[in-house]
């Protein structure tokens, strides 16, 4: 065991004075910054407030929904509410949170002072916002002023030939193409960036057998995205191209094909779901261990397991396509890939269980959420499952059945998930504890609200329920249903303002929290809340996967019990 | 008194990690191949199924001299990084010269192709789907190499003035990296529009 260096030298104790600063200097501060912190915040600054406007669509869209002839909202209009929830949701909300919590952690939690590529970082953040604002300028200028405008109305995964400029005109989908074309060069930015942080930024004794598990699931997830959102690059180019210099990509008139659309755009969008979820097992990752009081369970395992899911979920795209008609052959391969997928999934919600198997587990709000997290990831993908199955696709394609499949995945894990790591990691931001009283009614309200929306839509879905149509009639025996699912779309908007509120009133009213309140393992708790700026006065050097415990329990160290290493044998730095 | 916990501080000897320009460089580069497929398989999807001629067989010529330009300029640039690494600076500045003039050659010939096929065989990005995934597939590859021209041009300025030194070999070693792989795309451009395609 080295030494321990005195306190004095590791921390920075000079008094710093905070003078009043003015709104401006504070405002020129953050937009200027390249410090990874400042950057991670504003990324989940802007995606919640980008949740908050794709879920009030939402809510539109449900109180449209909910009785049979309803004329809340426009035909029309109702298009342009699922195409704009859709698009904000996995490209302004899912997409920016995760970089903003990896921007944040990476470099804290493998001792580094920064990013790899700090300016690159500040330029991912700032493109990305301008596509996010660029979408949502096509409400102005969609039709031109003078048109009053028109967001785009084609759907989230935009099917040719109705993006071709006879079916759409105006402004609007050019606005979504760009827009996405834009974050996706952000995407791809912060990706780099965090492979690059990874592998080359790690401190002294951080070998990759000893990365926390968060940081393993971002380098894998940032490596999918050069290989999956890339070619949604090159799919929006086409677009373009088609749209404004008149070529024939997915022109069926000129023997373009529309198919061919659907492929380049599932390649991206399957591996996409994967890419939002691995970060949400991330965070499970560090949570669950440390209110479970116990190490994580089979290591080795988790980081194949991740690694598996990013080649199988490479190869799945098409089953989103079954009901084309890509034959028999091209069907068996789609359906085993997506079954096969489950094999490392399953892997990964054993692991965890048996982390909790034996251990002393604290309820905490954000083990409540894990928790909740790891049920409803079971239940999505058990309807994941059903729907991989070629034949039972071709009954429920396009229909609710569809739309509660995904956003089981992505309410009932992803948020649930995110909700968990807010609880966990807002102390290590702020400097104070969100309420726990005030985080068990938002738990409560949005499990109930979650299970009476997402559990109930399955059932219209069976029925024949198509998704998109913006009404239906009384007779169909759909009207209860639809009802339940509005009705539990109320509960989580509550719970969803609790939580706003919640964040606002323990920032100023919190109580503090210190430098590490949920007695934790890796190195993010071993700096002040928040964080200095330039993170660790001292780049530290670990010698386990839990450097705080080694620390914190001097006389039976981890790195007692992981060398794995034999001696002499090959030493992956 | 103490907010954060200590953590200790011994040296760990020897511990040395890639390059970060290298593995930013490598992931640039993965999602450009990336890119570059998507329009490859556009093209190959696409042969023989347009509805109206030129056919590429009417019109394609094989580009054998400047293809081998821009093949060779491959070598030039990674002797450009080895005169570098040597602090030769003088051979360095030769070396990236020439880079950039077999680059320009080659990217002159595709502009003298472009305007055989726009102005006396007729073929645009608008007539048929041989034109669209030409025009497309071609002209992204042709934007890489604008796009590293313009940054080995650089690189030629600075080594001229002297502001490029031995400690800057890395960076340009990333840079070389880039040009590569425009090259190596190259060859599966030509491979597959004048080769297979033809």
């Amino acid at each position: 065991m080295a030494t321990q260096t005195p306190v004095t030298e590791v921390l920075d104790l000079t008094v710093e004075k905070a003078p009043q600063r003015r709104w401006l200097e504070v405002l020129h501060d953050w937009v200027t910054t390249v410090d990874h912190k400042k950057i991670g915040l504003m990324y989940i600054g802007y995606a919640l407030f980008f949740l908050v406007v794709a879920g009030f669509e939402a809510l539109l869209m449900r109180v449209q929904l909910a009785v049979p002839n309803n004329h809340f909202v426009s035909p029309q209009v109702f298009n342009r509410l699922f195409t704009m929830h859709g698009t904000t949701m996995v490209f302004f909300v899912g997409m920016p949170i995760l970089f903003g919590f990896g921007n944040y952690l990476i470099p804290l939690m493998i001792g580094a002072r920064d990013m790899a590529f700090p300016r690159l970082n500040a330029f991912s953040f700032w493109i990305s916002a301008f596509g996010g604002l660029l979408l949502y300028f096509s409400y102005f200028g969609g039709s031109g002023l003078y048109g009053a405008g028109s967001a785009p109305d084609v759907g989230w995964f935009a099917y040719a030939p109705l993006t071709a400029q006879v079916f759409s005109p105006g402004h609007s989908t050019d606005y979504w193409t760009l827009s996405l074309l834009l974050t996706g060069i952000g995407t791809i930015g912060t990706s780099l960036n965090i492979v690059a942080t990874a592998i080359c930024m790690r401190c002294p004794g951080m070998k990759m057998s000893r990365l926390p598990l968060l940081v393993w699931l971002y380098l894998v997830t940032s490596c999918m995205v050069f290989v999956a959102v890339s070619p949604l690059t090159a799919a929006q180019i086409m677009l373009m191209l088609d749209r404004y210099l008149g070529s024939h990509f997915f022109d069926t008139q000129a023997g373009g094909s529309a198919v061919l659309w659907m492929h380049f755009f599932w390649i991206f969008g399957h591996p996409e779901v994967y890419i939002l979820i691995l970060p949400a097992f991330a965070f499970a990752n560090e949570i669950i261990p440390v209110f479970s009081r116990k190490a994580i369970f089979g290591y080795p395992a988790m980081v194949a397991a991740s690694v598996g899911i990013g080649f199988i979920s490479l190869s799945v795209w098409a089953h989103h396509m079954f009901a084309v008609g890509m034959g028999p052959g091209a069907n068996t391969f789609f359906v085993l890939a997506t079954m096969a997928v489950s094999v490392p999934t399953g892997i990964k919600i054993f692991n965890w269980l048996a982390t909790l198997w034996g251990g002393k587990i604290r309820f905490t709000v954000s083990m409540m959420f894990a928790v909740g997290f790891l049920f409803q990831f079971l239940i999505a993908g058990l309807t994941g499952i059903m729907l991989s199955v070629a034949p039972f696709d071709w009954q429920l394609t396009g229909s609710y059945f569809v739309v509660a499949h995904f956003h089981y995945v992505l309410v009932g894990a992803i948020l649930f998930m995110l909700f968990s790591a807010f609880y966990y990691w807002y102390p290590k931001m702020s400097g104070r504890m969100l309420s726990e009283t005030m985080g068990k009614w938002h738990f409560w309200l949005f499990l109930i609200g979650f299970h009476l929306t997402f559990d109930f839509m399955h059932v219209p879905g069976l029925l024949g329920m198509p998704r998109r149509i913006y009404t239906y009639e009384a007779d169909r025996g759909w009207m209860i249903w639809n009802m339940v699912v509005s009705s539990g779309a109320i509960f989580q908007t509550i719970a969803t303002l609790l939580f706003v509120y919640n964040m606002v009133w323990s920032y100023f009213k919190g109580e503090v929290a210190g430098a590490d309140p949920w007695d934790a393992w890796t190195l993010e708790w071993s700096t002040t809340s928040p964080p200095a700026t330039y993170n660790f006065a001292k780049i530290p050097s670990v010698a386990s996967r839990r450097p705080l415990w080694d620390l914190k329990h001097p006389e039976d160290p981890d790195s007692h019990y992981e060398t794995t290493e034999k001696p002499g044998g090959e030493e992956r730095p | 008194m103490i907010e954060a916990a200590v953590i200790p501080n011994s040296p760990n000897e020897g511990w040395e990690l890639p390059s970060r320009g290298v593995v930013g460089m490598v992931c640039l580069i993965a999602a450009e191949a990336s890119i570059f497929i998507i329009f490859v398989v556009a093209y190959v999807f696409y042969i023989g199924k347009s509805v109206s001629g030129p056919t590429p067989k009417d019109v394609l010529t094989l580009p054998v001299f400047t293809t081998i330009c821009l093949l060779s300029s491959s070598l030039t640039v990674h002797a450009a990084v080895s005169a570098l690494r040597q602090s030769k600076r003088n051979l360095c500045s030769l070396w990236l010269a020439a880079t950039v003039l077999l680059g320009g050659i080659f990217l002159a010939g595709t502009g003298r192709e472009w305007y055989e096929l726009i102005y006396h065989d007729g073929l645009t990005i608008q007539t048929n789907l041989f034109g669209t995934t030409f025009y497309s597939l071609v002209g992204l590859h042709a934007t890489h190499v604008i796009v590293g021209l313009i940054m080995l041009m650089l690189a030629l300025v600075f080594s001229l003035n002297g502001a490029m030194t031995h400690e800057h070999s890395e960076k340009l070693e990333v840079l070389s990296l880039y040009w590569h792989f425009v090259d190596a795309v190259w060859v599966v451009v030509f491979l597959v529009v004048y080769v297979l395609g033809r």
